[in-house]
């Protein structure tokens, strides 16, 4: 989990701290290293302290202990309008009293360049986000999303090396919201920007970032590119959190390499594979992502273990089909499969066999 | 289907035009509305806007003199005051009989007050010469009851006015409605009296005094007028009339009496009323006094404006005053001036505290907006006397400066009674009002602004003065308004602490509405104050806009 630090590391936070009230600690022991042009996402829930160590890199807060370096150089001491970070708020807090231009020229009037650099400057921005036209409105007079390429154009323009964005997408409806996530990913490789990227929303994350951080309780509970994220969970918070997941509750039988055997509360034993389980009689989690449970026996290894289940619920998706089972005392079992020509469709009651690949099977923390 | 008709307005679904049964629609809701405010509305139209409107209308009212004086400032229209020559005898005529009638109803001091505010003196004159109106007639009555004892007799003179044939009844309502006009009240029940047209051709100067006698006697007094003596005006009037009347053929009751005594009448020595008036006063044969009474005669005037910015209404025309009666356009530069003052310290000493306010948490916040609101749970009497007891010579502050070696105790601070107290006292009256609005309007400045602003590289300050401040403007904005119309307004505290250097026009006003009771200046210097504001308000409005200012 903990990377070790990496003086090539174009951002680094080293044993990194913070405490508001100074009794309890929002991030504790935060190490982290990033290269130049990695787009990374802190990902969690509220409270878990991602938000604070965003606002510590940009220079609004002061790390408790550790050091914060950027390019090398720490940057403790050094207030947020020497640090060259652009930044893009959640409610874009665009100056509501200028034009667009008149934002955008801003970071370039206190860096005193001169106007024609500037007016060329604002217009290439303005021109990348596809706003060229809007330069003389005001931020009021443009749509959320307008709004948005905006705030965005503005923590591009003095052309910063490392770009924060607090939840940016925030406020956007859905279609806006997906189209921007593309928009900003295209941006920011396009421009080999290092981005930081702060939200709570998964699906954002893991389309979006080259590599994400997962906050919990002011710890990175893992930090992966989003593929392993989602399909190698580290511990149980992480499955939880990254998509959909089902988990059955046992304890660990027996341990041997790369296998493992779980002991089901109601008695069945299964096959998983042991990621943070250690000890034999560990209470364990498993974890088993719902498009992977198999109906069909022939996709299944020879001999695979299979158990009983009893359909709840069936639900058509279009895409897929969702199935609601009764797994092992668990009701809240999900089975997603693909809607092909073939595929048979459940009904309430109807009495199934499912299982899975011992790979797909995680024995996690409980 | 279209929403719009090929030709003419839209229509609703009965064909009506759809503007129209919107408009009744809507209009029960208005009424509702309309209701619902009523209350307020009556109670600020009769508590506010009707005594306002009436005290502003004094400003230009001027029914004073022509109401007091009708017959004289008509005579007196024709007289040419630049030929440095008094009015002819006509209009001391004129004055005696509109000045008896004025001082029966004692109404001529209010005229000579009136007047006393344009030329010195005349109060005291009219005082004197109203005292002395009835030695005249009494000398003319003591030689006429020589002739025939009845002359002094209400019934004796009722009967000769009265006559035979066709009475007059128009002379006696003219006369009342002239009565009704002077005192301002509403006359009304029988006079009882009429002259006779005969009479009242042969002997009109008589006629009209002895009209004025009978409507003041009947309708003011309530008495009978046969059987009341008649005033002495009659006597001068039948004197007058004696001089030239030929009576010889008047055959009317009591002829013989009359004629008897315009025989007797060659004997007595007969006083022309400009002779009369220049013996009570010397003064009535002042020119100016007459160019006054004359330039003051219309029933509207703009002296009062033109006195209120130290100019004059004379008979040549507007003039200035008199340097040393120069008063007013300096203390409205003064009022200006330290209203100006005060505002500025209230932004200079209210916006860092409002910051404060907004960006503290809200625990110290609430304690902080009680320390604001704390002067306004104090009487304002209380806290400018404390204001008093600090700054005096042997005030507080004086003292510890005195005690720490810092002022010697003969050169003490003068700090009271001029200006300077002036500015901080009411500095410290008028605070909350501009940290109220400041306050809610920073309020509503989300803390990213000045974070954004920084992270794009701005200083502290720039971060500060170019997106912080312009949108704290409308705060500041509403606070100064407030300030600023309050303060020029302001009266309780440059009262007590502004000696006479640190006064305001409304100082000055207040001693011209319950003082000297020149209410027309009063109000004339309270209606430029008003447009005054109402200007700057405007001024306001063309160059920040008043939309930009919010008051939370």
């Amino acid at each position: 989990m903990a990377e070790t630090s990496d003086s090539g590391a174009f951002v680094a936070f080293e044993r990194v701290q913070k405490s508001y009230d100074g009794e309890t600690l929002v991030v504790k022991d935060l190490n982290l290293t990033m290269p130049q042009g990695e787009f990374l996402t802190m990902l969690g829930p509220s409270g878990s302290g991602k938000t604070t160590c965003l606002m510590m890199l940009a220079g609004f807060e002061t790390a408790t202990y550790g050091e914060i370096k950027l390019d090398g150089m720490p940057i403790n001491n050094i207030p947020p309008h020497k640090r060259g970070i652009g930044m893009v708020f959640q409610n874009y807090a665009l100056f509501p009293h200028m034009t667009v231009a008149e934002n955008l020229s801003f970071p370039l009037e206190v860096r005193k360049m001169g106007k024609s650099v500037r007016e060329e400057k604002i217009k290439r921005a303005l021109d990348m986000v596809q706003m060229g036209s809007f330069a003389g409105r005001r931020p009021s007079q443009l749509s959320g999303g307008q709004q948005q390429r905006i705030a965005l154009a503005r923590a591009l323009v003095f052309e910063p090396e490392l770009v924060l964005m607090d939840e940016p997408l925030g406020a956007l409806d859905k279609q806006l919201r997906e189209h921007m996530q593309f928009e900003i990913t295209r941006l920011a490789h396009e421009l080999g920007i290092t981005t930081v990227y702060v939200t709570h929303d998964q699906t954002e994350a893991l389309t979006m970032s080259d590599r994400v951080a997962v906050f919990n309780d002011g710890r990175i509970q893992q930090l992966a590119p989003p593929d392993r994220l989602y399909e190698e969970p580290e511990n149980s918070f992480v499955a939880q959190f990254i998509g959909e997941n089902n988990t059955l509750e046992g304890t660990i039988k027996s341990i041997s390499g790369n296998t493992c055997e779980v002991q089901l509360d109601d008695g069945e034993v299964i096959v998983a594979r042991p990621v943070n389980v250690t000890e034999v009689g560990q209470k364990t989690r498993v974890s088993i992502r719902p498009e992977r449970v198999e109906m069909d026996k022939s996709r299944l290894q020879e001999g695979a273990h299979t158990l009983k289940a009893e359909v709840l619920e069936f639900v058509y998706m279009g895409d897929i089909f969702r199935t609601r089972l009764r797994v092992a005392g668990n009701t809240e079992f999900v089975m997603k499969t693909r809607n092909a020509p073939d595929q048979v469709r459940l009904k309430k009651g109807q009495q199934i066999e499912i299982g899975w690949l011992p790979d797909d099977c995680r024995a996690l923390d409980a | 289907m279209s929403d719009t008709t090929q030709n003419g307005p839209m229509l609703a679904a009965d064909g009506t035009p759809l503007k129209r049964s919107l408009a009744r629609a809507l209009r029960r809701q208005k009424m509702r509305a309309l209701m619902l405010i009523s209350p307020l509305l009556i109670f600020v139209l009769v508590t506010f806007i009707a005594p306002i409107a009436d005290m502003l209308f004094r400003s230009v009212e001027n029914q004073m003199v022509s109401e007091t004086l009708p017959t004289t400032t008509q005579v007196l229209g024709e007289w040419d005051h630049s030929a440095g020559e008094p009015p002819a005898e006509p209009v001391y005529e004129a004055l005696y009989y509109d000045l008896f009638i004025a001082a029966e109803a004692k109404e001529h001091t209010k005229l000579g007050t009136r007047l006393n505010y344009e030329y010195t003196g005349v109060s005291s004159l009219f005082r004197s010469t109203g005292r002395g109106l009835d030695d005249l007639g009494d000398d003319y009555l003591d030689e006429l009851e020589e002739v025939d004892d009845r002359w002094g007799e209400g019934a004796f003179w009722y009967d000769l006015m009265t006559g035979t044939g066709s009475t007059d009844e128009d002379l006696v309502a003219a006369h009342a409605k002239r009565l009704e006009q002077l005192t301002g009240d509403k006359l009304s029940g029988d006079v009882g009296f009429a002259p006779s047209t005969e009479i009242a051709a042969l002997l009109p100067k008589t006629t009209a005094a002895y009209a004025d006698f009978a409507v003041y006697t009947a309708l003011v007094d309530g008495d009978v007028v046969a059987e009341e003596d008649p005033w002495e005006s009659v006597y001068v009037g039948l004197m007058t009339d004696l001089q030239t009347a030929d009576v010889a053929s008047y055959s009317g009751p009591e002829a013989e009496a009359l004629q008897t005594a315009a025989e007797a009448a060659q004997g007595i020595e007969y006083i022309p009323l400009k002779t009369f008036f220049a013996e009570e006063d010397e003064d009535w044969l002042n020119v100016d006094i007459w160019a006054t009474v004359q330039t003051y005669s219309s029933k509207y005037t703009s002296g009062y404006f033109l006195n209120a910015v130290d100019l004059q209404l004379t008979p040549d025309g507007i003039e200035a005053r008199p340097e040393n009666q120069q008063i007013y356009i300096m203390l409205f530069k003064r009022t200006m001036f330290m209203s100006l003052a005060i505002t500025f310290s209230c932004i200079a000493l209210g916006y860092p505290v409002a910051w404060l306010l907004a960006n503290l948490p809200a625990s110290k916040a609430n304690l902080l907006m009680i320390l604001v609101l704390l002067p306004f749970w104090t009487s304002l009497l209380v806290r400018t006397s404390a204001w008093k007891v600090m700054l005096q010579q042997q005030g507080v502050i004086n003292d510890v400066l005195v005690w720490l070696g810092l002022v010697d105790d003969a050169a003490r601070l003068v700090m009271i009674n001029n200006q300077f107290g002036t500015i901080v006292a009411m500095t410290h009256i008028l605070l909350p009002f501009m940290i109220l609005p400041l306050y809610s309007v920073m309020q509503g400045i989300p803390p990213s602004y000045l974070r954004a602003a920084k992270s794009l590289g701005a200083t502290n300050w720039t971060a500060f003065w170019r997106v912080y401040f312009p949108q704290s403007v409308p705060g500041i904005g509403a606070g100064s308004i407030l300030v600023f119309i309050l303060a020029i307004g302001y009266y309780i505290t440059p009262e007590i602490v502004g000696g006479t250097t640190g006064t305001f026009i409304s100082n000055r006003i207040a001693y011209h509405i319950s003082s000297s009771l020149n209410w027309g200046l009063g109000a004339a210097l309270g209606a430029i104050l008003l447009a005054v504001v109402l200007l700057l308000y405007w001024a306001y409005d063309k160059i920040v806009g008043i939309d930009n200012v919010k008051l939370g």
